[in-house]
């Protein structure tokens, strides 16, 4: 297996998005040594791609916005069986971090009086997105990266870790390869944090990378860490869906917010047709009242294209299944229409949404700010992930840390758009800070070599069965996205999650058997075989924690049970590696919010 | 359905060629999917970068037909599919693995720059007052998606190799990113000037004409950095005032925005 190098650091923080350099920054910030591994180059991890803006509640365009009420949305959006207490610690520490981004030299919109312009969203009841035209994540990743090469912060980039190492209950450091050359390396640290992002290439339409292979879930289960509410997976409404090979990238929800309008084959602004209870007396009545709300009128009430990301998809489905899409099987998304209400329309969406018009003029051929785009659901992300103490971030397995995607709790059944990036910065921060406080009160642990030499056989032994004979990764992949797509998309059924499950169970006798040809040097089919380890524990802890959860809830919709189960609404689903190496679901209770969030929730929920 | 062929560069430090490999092309495709259907069903273990496939993330740049791109952003409609298409990784840095080059120098060079030095701010709260207007310019420059085009055509590091003395175009946006921020305070002129080799660009515009955001590097960013520096060392007039002010130099004639 030749050399394996060794590093060794206080802190160790996997993965280089929003969350981890967040994470990093804040552990270094406080005097322990840090290292901070990525699966790409810096500054090209997930976050890059994000697009609408930070939800804070700054209320610097609505002055009557404040946590509370940026608390009772996210709870409302997440159908309240998110983790109270995080989402309480999201809205209120949210503002002081976008303000710190901005000390850090990010440069946001502005409002007319100079301070930091925001814009409407899905689900968020005033204008809440701070904002950097439609490239929103790419300043912040920036921004955090640009701070963090001066913070002392040890950057390995394109390393994959493969296993977390244990000494006894706790982690103690990780096994991990470099793209580059293909050596093992050796992390021995204190404390870990996750921050590896989501697990979109699970599914065949996705707006995910590359990377999004779930390794974080993966390594955390594996090392005996819980997972939660991996039922749900967020299926952004709007993605491209025509030309064929660009199907599934991301349209941003700020071209509704910027009075983008949904339409069906007859011309119907169909989202007027369907909307839920709970939202009714925040949603406008005409399409009047809509623009009204866009153009900044405190009394009216926001569009229905701006209702939950859950609900919008599922419209959106329901018109293409009754013949009611576009030609490509998707709907139409309408920035155009905004001439008829405004002279300098085209300057006007060029500047509020740039990348949007020039993804599509280069990719599709279609002018936005004269034409209809075309759009369906895209996987985008996932609110269950890597259960997590609120207020420090720590996982269920000592000394092991997560935050951003890949942590869990925060969004309960359906995350709000603009919640993520603003959860990247928060509870990266907390991540961070709580794991150098642990890493200052403890010991180095021992790193059993056994389990060294074990890891890195495990990971070679796809070279053994060699290219010529044996199918390669790319197959086996391609074929549990089409499976989790068909039996665990956007409409689920009891029979087709069970189907899955077997289909999931044979895709794994496959992926045992790939073969990579090549040697070990920058070989992406030796690391396609790898993650896909990873995205079948996810896809399995997907499919089992949604077959458990019997219930129609946010982004899970049921099929065979489409309402909503009240005690349902009162639980959580958690996996865990059971004694016997399966996979088990556990059903949990979440307990009563104190008294003042009720109130609140009472209020505004 | 048409078919086209591409001719791959494959190799390492050592050495390589061009392997030709045909795929069929569908509607919209771009070379960034044709090279990814390669490698999924006939080299699996051809090297190459990308993340995002939407022209946000700077990772997929190669030279297609001997033109610096970004592969997600090539369309095949635009290209001739009567000849092979060549791919080969960029050229300013040194290879790796097939089409990925070792472009880490890009961040070594980028952790000497000054970082972001704010002024006080203006509020008892930890703010600051901006308006669009002074952010505009800055916000063209943070468009960057360090795709290192702009690196790789740039003479001085591609023909001249002179990656010791000079920083190349993408950290002169970064620098004017910084010295035109409407917050910061730092003073970079000296290391343009010395260490990063702001003399060296003869303003040929190549980095400008591939840069896949548009941003106009060499006129809003180089040249204004360029006369800043002239300004502060080089004119004779102001060498000769400064002499008789007893405060320090300022940051460039006509430019008081900080």
């Amino acid at each position: 297996m030749g050399e394996c190098i060794e590093f060794e650091h206080d802190v160790l923080v996997i993965g280089a998005g929003g969350a981890g350099l967040r994470a990093a920054i804040e552990a270094s910030a406080a005097g322990v040594s840090v290292g901070l591994v990525c699966k790409s180059m810096l500054g090209k991890a997930h976050t890059v791609m994000a697009e609408g803006g930070i939800a804070a509640a700054l209320a610097n365009v609505d002055d009557r916005d404040n946590w509370k009420v940026h608390f009772a949305d996210t709870m409302r959006g997440g159908q309240y069986i998110n983790n109270w207490r995080m989402a309480q610690i999201h809205a209120q520490e949210a503002p002081d971090r976008v303000r710190e981004l901005e000390s850090w030299g990010a440069v946001f919109d502005r409002t007319k009086d100079g301070r930091i312009l925001q814009r409407n969203f899905g689900g968020h009841k005033y204008p809440r997105l701070a904002h950097v035209g439609d490239r929103t994540g790419l300043e912040m990743i920036r921004t955090l990266q640009d701070h963090g090469i001066h913070q002392g912060i040890e950057v390995y980039m394109e390393v994959t870790v493969v296993e977390l190492m244990k000494d006894g209950d706790r982690v103690v450091g990780a096994v991990a390869y470099d793209r580059e050359r293909g050596r093992f390396r050796i992390f021995r640290a204190k404390a870990i944090v996750l921050a590896t992002g989501g697990v979109g290439r699970a599914y065949q339409i996705t707006s995910n990378s590359w990377e999004g292979t779930g390794d974080g879930h993966a390594l955390a289960y594996h090392a005996g860490a819980d997972l939660i509410d991996m039922e749900f997976i967020q299926f952004h409404p709007t993605g491209m869906v025509w030309p064929p090979s660009v199907c599934g990238i991301l349209v941003t929800e700020g071209v509704r917010g910027e009075g983008g309008i949904l339409t069906n084959s007859e011309g119907r602004r169909f989202m007027f047709d369907d909307i839920p209870d709970n939202y009714k007396d925040q949603t406008a009545d005409t399409p009047e009242e809509g623009w009204r709300y866009v153009l900044g009128d405190k009394i009216a009430r926001r569009p229905p294209e701006l209702l939950t990301r859950d609900h919008v998809a599922r419209c959106i489905v329901r018109e293409i299944r009754e013949g009611r899409g576009s030609p490509h099987g998707g709907v139409f998304l309408d920035i155009a229409w905004i001439k008829e209400k405004m002279s300098d329309s085209e300057a006007h969406i060029k500047r509020k949404l740039p990348s949007m018009y020039h993804q599509f003029k280069q990719l599709a051929d279609i002018d936005i700010t004269n034409e209809r785009m075309e759009v369906g659901p895209t996987t985008h992300y996932i609110m269950g992930g890597i259960r997590v103490e609120a207020d420090t971030q720590a996982a269920t397995v000592p000394g092991l840390y997560a935050c951003g995607e890949c942590g869990g709790g925060i969004n309960g059944a359906n995350r709000l758009g603009g919640n993520s990036l603003s959860d990247l910065i928060v509870l990266g921060k907390r991540a961070g800070e709580h794991a150098a406080i642990y890493a200052l009160e403890t010991q180095a642990g021992r790193i059993d070599e056994a389990r060294v030499e074990a890891a890195q056989r495990t990971a070679l032994r796809a070279f053994d069965r060699g290219g010529s004979e044996a199918e390669g990764p790319y197959a086996v992949q391609n074929d549990l996205q089409v499976a989790m797509q068909a039996l665990v998309g956007i409409v689920r059924t009891g029979d087709e999650m069970r189907t899955a499950l077997e289909e999931i169970t044979k895709l794994r006798q496959r992926a045992e058997e790939v073969g990579v040809v090549g040697h070990r040097e920058y070989n992406p089919g030796w690391h396609t075989a790898l993650d896909l380890e990873n995205l079948l524990t996810v896809s399995e802890a997907i499919a089992r924690s949604a077959l458990a959860r019997e219930e129609s809830r946010g982004a899970q919709f049921r099929k065979d049970f489409p309402s909503k189960d009240p005690g349902w609404g009162k639980a959580n689903n958690v996996i865990r590696k059971a004694r016997d190496g399966s996979m088990e679901v556990e059903k949990v209770p979440i307990h009563d919010m104190p008294a003042e969030l009720q109130a609140i929730v009472d209020e505004m929920g | 359905m048409s078919s086209a062929t591409f001719r791959i560069w494959r190799g390492n430090v050592e050495g390589g060629k061009f392997h030709d490999f045909s795929t069929e092309v569908s509607e919209g495709m771009v070379v960034l999917d044709a090279v990814r259907r390669i490698q999924a069903e006939k080299a699996n273990d051809l090297a190459c970068r990308w993340n995002c496939k939407a022209g946000k993330c700077g990772s997929c740049s190669a030279e297609v037909n001997g033109m610096p791109r970004l592969m997600c952003m090539c369309r095949m409609s635009d290209l001739p599919l009567d000849r092979p298409i060549t791919v080969e990784p960029i050229k300013a840095f040194p290879i790796i693995k097939d089409l990925t080059t070792d472009i880490s120098w890009n961040y070594v060079a980028k952790k000497k720059i000054r970082k972001f030095k704010p002024r006080a701010p203006d509020h008892d709260d930890g703010t600051w007052n901006m308006v669009q207007d002074d952010v505009d310019r800055v916000q063209e420059f943070r468009k960057c998606i360090e795709c290192f085009l702009c690196q790789n055509v740039c003479h001085v590091l591609r023909e001249h190799d002179l990656h010791d003395d000079f920083i190349g175009p993408r950290l002169f946006v970064y620098s004017a990113a910084l010295e035109m921020h409407p917050l910061d305070t730092e003073d970079r002129l000296e290391d343009l000037k010395k260490a990063q080799g702001i003399g060296y660009c003869n303003i040929t515009k190549c980095c400008t004409k591939v840069c896949p955001e548009d941003i106009t590097i060499t006129d809003n960013a180089i040249i204004p950095l360029k006369e800043r520096v002239v300004d502060r060392f080089y004119d004779p007039l102001a060498m000769f005032l400064r002499r008789f002010r007893r405060k320090k130099p300022d940051k460039g004639v006509g430019e008081n925005t900080k």
